[in-house]
């Protein structure tokens, strides 16, 4: 599959940014015609990593963010949402639905079920003291290519 | 925040997008607004929603508890389809009414 575009961000981790994390993907996935319905299972599955990112990964204290993305021919979308922060000691555990680290915040701990649900494959890679990178693939529909002009 | 009060039932018009960021300024006014003893049910009308991620099953599911606790109730209306499919897998509609 031949790769047609790439876009690659660093952003302070800070909880005001995982709105800019969205526009950004949303952004650019635009010329892609993907459908309103794809645009926002993309949306709504980086405002997950983003926030995991922002929250768990460096608990609020701030680091750096990179929000990245690829498109493919035939509109193949892989996104990856890297953190260099203290990392999941328990990568299964973190994915169950309704597992939370941080009940206090009122945290849902549906995180990644969301992203499962949204994306069509998301792998979760993690080490202690280093970071986690998520990375989300996802098939978007017909109207995926851009027209060619005649 | 847009509400109305009638009876004992408050109904909230939540707007914009809900995440972690704006989810506290949301929980906080949710709170005041049913912090009476006598508000029993809350209504969350969420045609104004434009985003919602997880963040927004905590904030739905605290203000259960805290009705919950007097023996009220929250119910919810006109999700989008997004945000419905974010709260009918996350189980929530099993103790919040969908009107």
């Amino acid at each position: 599959m031949n790769k047609i575009n790439e876009m690659r961000i660093d952003f302070f981790a800070t909880e005001e940014n995982v709105a800019f994390a969205r526009a950004a993907v949303s952004a650019f996935l635009l010329p892609l015609n993907p459908t309103l319905e794809e645009l926002e299972d993309v949306r709504t599955a980086v405002s997950e990593a983003v926030t995991n990112a922002i929250l768990h990964g460096y608990e609020g204290k701030g680091g750096t963010v990179r929000l990245s993305a690829e498109l493919y021919e035939g509109g193949r979308a892989v996104l990856e949402v890297v953190d260099c922060g203290v990392g999941i000691e328990d990568v299964e555990k973190a994915r169950e639905p309704l597992y939370t680290s941080r009940p206090d915040m009122e945290r849902s701990g549906m995180g990644f079920a969301v992203m499962e649900t949204f994306m069509d494959a998301v792998s979760v890679r993690s080490r202690l003291g280093h970071g986690t990178t998520v990375r989300m693939e996802k098939q978007l529909g017909c109207g995926a290519m851009p027209e060619k002009a005649p | 925040m847009k509400h109305t009060v009638k009876g004992d039932t408050v109904t909230v018009y939540l707007d914009g997008e809900l995440d972690h960021h704006t989810a506290k300024g949301v929980r906080a006014e949710l709170e005041a607004l049913i912090e009476s003893p006598r508000v029993k049910r809350l209504v969350l009308d969420l045609s104004g929603l434009t985003f919602m991620d997880s963040s927004g099953i905590g904030v739905v599911l605290g203000r259960y508890k805290t009705l919950s606790r007097r023996g009220g109730t929250v119910a919810v209306r006109q999700p989008t389809p997004h945000v419905n499919q974010i709260f009918r897998m996350s189980g929530l509609y099993q103790i919040v009414e969908k009107l």
